[in-house]
């Protein structure tokens, strides 16, 4: 293990310690501490910075699952680095500004902070590793983390209901994404990223290329909270305001974005591929600013913004991967990547500038609505002048680093035309209209933002506290962050050879490098004749106008109209397959045992029977049998002696007797067969088993005669008939089929490695402790979750009207 | 756990010889699990046969007293050990739940082989002693 991948690991190994500091360090915030990780990862990532923009890349491997091409591997290049940057940086900031913010006597620290550094850990994970798997198990992760975050003050409603939301789809997306992966492996034949980008082609024209690219985009558009799935996103805000600083603006829900750059070398160039992903997000950008207009909660704002400004980048990451499509880098193209990434730094930057206002502006105020708020500008300056950078960065005003993005974004649109390429030529028009359009509403939303908020008359009684300016600490990050909007926005090209540069070279990997359409220059003044300029001027004028006339608007009805209209779609299918699985639990779940055991049976007749006829399995040959001999025929007619009397039986001890005998008789059999692992572990079990029996026997009733029906008993006869049979079948066929063919049965390799690779003469024993382990400590894992479960049925049983 | 109604002097006895031996005997066979029958699966339901038959044999109050015990513990330990061991083969940057084992000479002993499954199958017969355990025991315990 390399440091990198300690690097990764340090946030969990740190979340372990956490609710020990909490526990014996009380006086100090737990937060102290916890502020350490992050920091002590930026300062380490920081480094990487100089070789990684001199065009080196690094990468280390640690086996995991070798057999099946499973590595942990990491591997840094521009685009990782600036997401590392991103998440230890802000991660930084967000804890800092989070000690002040929750309170330490009334809070449970250490869960928050557990679950911030599971988070911060697993977002790691997936922005370094280079394995698709394990690229999985962070991004689930991730899923995972964020819903204890959203559900942190798990005794609100409403925070359960998001934290619920949020899983459900982002969970729902990462499935796909799975079996999009899986299909991936199918083409490729390798889980590693960089290895299939070296067959981009074969992909591409690959039959099951549509299939693979839709579900992995479902898995990065759930995740990104592009339009349909942004649902989620609205009901995240229940979360504390740090972890919506964190989660939603500066890391969680640009993991889609991340995954759709970092697969655009492999499948960019494609029309599904650039269609879905310039269209959704045009289509998201659109939603998310005009929904943005109606909401009346600060964060709830905040929240759309993230949505349309996410879809923003989708679409101009959508637009640049058309430059796969030739051979060579395109300054058309590139220029739509370039933009990608400035904005999504610039987008870090403000809005988790804003988040952490809207937070003070809540926590000093005591609410976030945007009706009651107003005047607090004289109150709290600070605020006021930070929130005032963050917008106006955030609506595309000069000097500001969101002015420059914005810019570089109208410049890629309004180009969009002149693609010549996936009848772009004539659908092109649509994207510098919708993207002009949005832009407007976004400014108009940035306005609502600042000015509802700060300007206006302020009175004291509006507010549900007394209002004072926040204190220097929580001011500290937010300050920060507005300061890197301001000196980007003055010194642009700090980033382009650092930062910006690196990472279009990792998103259209493959393209020639040295071209000088991959050289970064952001420059503020384009000339008066620059179409972007006069966009820009339309934006804020027309922008301005319409917030003029708010007064008029903001009585229509559809201003009024608070929820999405997409929340009932959602709400409706949750609520039909809640219906519709209770319909089936009611027909399946009778409550009698001996129910549930036909049914099993009756499956496993269905489908193992139809499996056998279907591939022409049957075959008995019965000339390579070895002789049987007078014991086993011996313990077989007591066996069957003993399981034919059993249905006669009507004493139930004598019932467990019989049932008793029968398994010893099999330890027997096994001791026959020179067995003796498992006659030892048969005997074993057995007399628990029995043991059990007896002990549960003094809680049974006596047995009652059967009341059944002549019909059901005969039914039952003929299952259990009917999987004898089988199963007599199924033997007698597997063994045939292994004496006709030349099958080499797994057991002899093990009989032949187990000394020399193990160093044991156990055979059994060596299968379960060394070349089968995982099998064995996760039947362990499954005994202790049933031993569990049998504590919680008894001794905690439930009172009448009890909840699970 | 209800008690036996008569004390059965025999039964009493032999129980306070046997159980010991048994005891012992489900200890030589998880040692015994690599070249031999036996095993941490096999050694751990020994060992709580044994202590059932404790048990079975004296009132539950009784033996609370002599192991005061919670068995329920032993399930994560168990489950930590096993799972823990795994690593010791990722430290050396070996796949997960690699072991080794190698051979050493000791004074007195003689060559002994020392494996590092045996700490995985530790795992497992702690894990599986307080499964079993705390399933009988509960079932048993329950008043109702």
């Amino acid at each position: 293990m390399s440091l990198l991948h300690w690097a990764i690991l340090i946030p969990f190994l740190f979340a372990i310690i956490v609710p020990i500091l909490y526990k014996y360090i009380r006086p100090i915030h737990t937060g102290w501490f916890v502020l350490l990780v992050p920091s002590v990862l930026f300062i380490y990532f920081s480094p990487y910075i100089t070789p990684i923009a001199n065009g080196e890349t690094f990468m280390e491997s640690v086996p995991w699952v070798p057999s099946l091409g499973i590595q942990f591997s990491a591997y840094i290049d521009g685009w990782s680095l600036l997401f590392a940057l991103l998440i230890t940086g802000i991660g930084a900031l967000v804890v800092l500004y989070s000690i002040y913010y929750l309170d330490k006597k009334s809070e449970a620290l250490n869960n928050f902070y557990v679950y911030l550094l599971l988070f911060m850990g697993a977002m790691l994970g997936v922005v370094l590793s280079d394995n698709l798997i394990v690229l999985y198990v962070f991004w689930e992760l991730t899923s995972l983390s964020s819903t204890l975050l959203i559900s942190y003050w798990y005794y609100r409603d409403a925070s359960i209901n998001g934290a619920v939301k949020s899983l459900n789809i982002t969970v729902f997306g990462g499935f796909s994404m799975l079996a999009g992966f899986a299909l991936l492996y199918v083409i490729t034949g390798t889980f590693s990223i960089q290895e299939m980008i070296g067959q981009a082609g074969t992909v591409i024209d690959h039959p099951l290329f549509l299939p693979t690219i839709i579900l992995i985009l479902l898995g990065a558009f759930t995740k990104s909270a592009q339009f349909p799935f942004h649902i989620w996103l609205p009901d995240a805000m229940e979360a504390p305001t740090p972890v919506s600083a964190y989660l939603h603006s500066a890391t969680m829900v640009k993991a889609g974005i991340y995954l759709v750059a970092r697969f655009t070398p492999l499948f960019g160039g494609a029309p599904e591929w650039f269609w879905i992903i310039a269209g959704g997000g045009l289509l998201t950008l659109l939603w998310g600013s005009l929904s943005a207009l109606r909401q009346k909660d600060l964060k709830g704002l905040l929240a759309y913004s993230t949505i349309s400004q996410l879809g923003m980048v989708m679409c101009l990451l959508g637009l640049g991967s058309a430059a796969l499509y030739f051979d060579d880098a395109n300054e058309l193209y590139t220029l739509a990547i370039m933009a990608a990434v400035f904005h999504l730094f610039n987008h870090a930057s403000f809005k988790g500038s804003l988040f952490m206002t809207a937070g003070i502006v809540d926590h000093e105020t005591g609410t976030r609505d945007i009706r009651s708020l107003g005047g607090l500008m004289l109150v709290m300056p600070a605020t006021a002048t930070i929130s005032l950078i963050g917008a106006a960065s955030m609506a595309g005003l000069p000097p500001f680093n969101g002015f420059l993005s914005k810019e570089y974004f109208f410049d890629a649109i309004t180009n969009a035309t002149e693609y010549g390429i996936f009848n772009m030529e004539t659908a092109g028009m649509l994207f510098p209209v919708i993207g002009w359009v949005a832009s407007v509403f976004t400014f108009i939303y940035c306005c609502i933002f600042f000015f509802k908020t700060f300007a206006g008359r302020f009175e004291t009684d509006r507010f549900p506290k007394k209002v004072h300016e926040a204190p220097v600490g929580m001011l500290i990050s937010p300050a920060i962050l507005a300061f890197v909007v301001v000196t980007v926005g003055l010194f642009p090209n700090l980033l382009s050879q650092s930062i910006i540069e690196p990472s279009m070279a990792s998103i259209l990997n493959g393209l020639p490098m040295d071209n000088e359409a991959f050289s970064v220059n952001i420059e503020h003044w384009h000339g008066w004749f620059s179409l972007e300029l006069w966009m820009t001027i339309g934006v804020v004028a027309f922008g301005s106008l319409i917030y003029a006339g708010m007064g008029r608007w903001s009585k229509w009805s559809i201003y009024n109209k608070n929820v999405d209209p997409l929340t009932p779609v959602y709400d409706t299918t949750i609520s039909g397959t809640i219906k519709g699985s209770q319909m089936i639990t009611n027909i399946q779940m009778t409550g009698r045992l001996r129910d549930y055991f036909a049914f099993i049976a009756v499956f496993f007749l269905i489908i193992t029977g139809w499996t056998l006829f279907r591939f022409d399995a049957l075959t008995l040959d019965t000339g390579s049998m070895s002789e049987v001999t007078i014991y086993e025929g011996m313990l077989i007619g007591l066996l069957l002696v003993s399981v034919l009397s059993l249905p006669f039986i009507q004493k139930r001890i004598a019932a467990v007797v019989v049932l008793g005998f029968i398994g010893f008789l099999i330890a027997l059999l096994f001791v026959n067969f020179r067995a003796p692992d498992l006659a030892l572990t048969q005997l074993l079990i057995e007399t628990v088993l029995v043991v059990l029996f007896m002990l549960a026997f003094y809680h049974l009733p006596e047995l009652r005669k059967e009341t059944s029906k002549l019909t059901f008993k005969w039914t039952n006869a003929i299952i259990s008939f009917g999987v004898g049979l089988l199963i007599t079948v199924v033997a007698f066929s597997a063994f045939s089929f292994g004496q006709g063919n030349e099958f080499n049965p797994i057991s002899d390799y093990f009989i032949e490695n187990s000394a020399d690779l193990a160093g044991g003469y156990n055979m059994v024993n060596v299968v379960l402790v060394d070349f089968r382990g995982l099998d064995t400590i996760l039947e362990l894992l499954v005994l202790a979750i049933a031993g569990l479960a049998v504590i919680a049925l008894i001794k905690l049983k439930m009172k009448e009207g009890d909840d699970v | 756990m209800m008690k036996w109604k008569t004390n059965n002097l025999l039964f009493i006895h032999i129980t306070r010889v046997a159980s010991f031996l048994i005891l012992s005997f489900s200890i030589y066979l998880f040692f015994a699990g690599h070249n031999d029958p036996g095993g941490g699966f096999i050694g751990g339901l020994m060992t709580a046969a044994s202590v059932l038959l404790l048990y079975l044999t004296f009132d539950k109050r009784k033996i609370d007293e002599m192991l005061p015990i919670n068995y329920v513990n032993f399930i994560p330990t168990g489950l930590l050990i096993g799972f823990g061991a795994g690593f010791i083969g990722m430290i050396f940057g070996f796949p997960y739940l690699t072991q080794f084992f190698d051979y050493f000479s000791f004074p007195l002993i003689g060559e002994v082989e020392l494996a590092t499954a045996v700490i995985f199958d530790l795992g497992i017969y702690l894990g599986v002693a307080a499964v079993a355990l705390t399933i009988i025991l509960t079932i048993a315990g329950d008043e109702e």
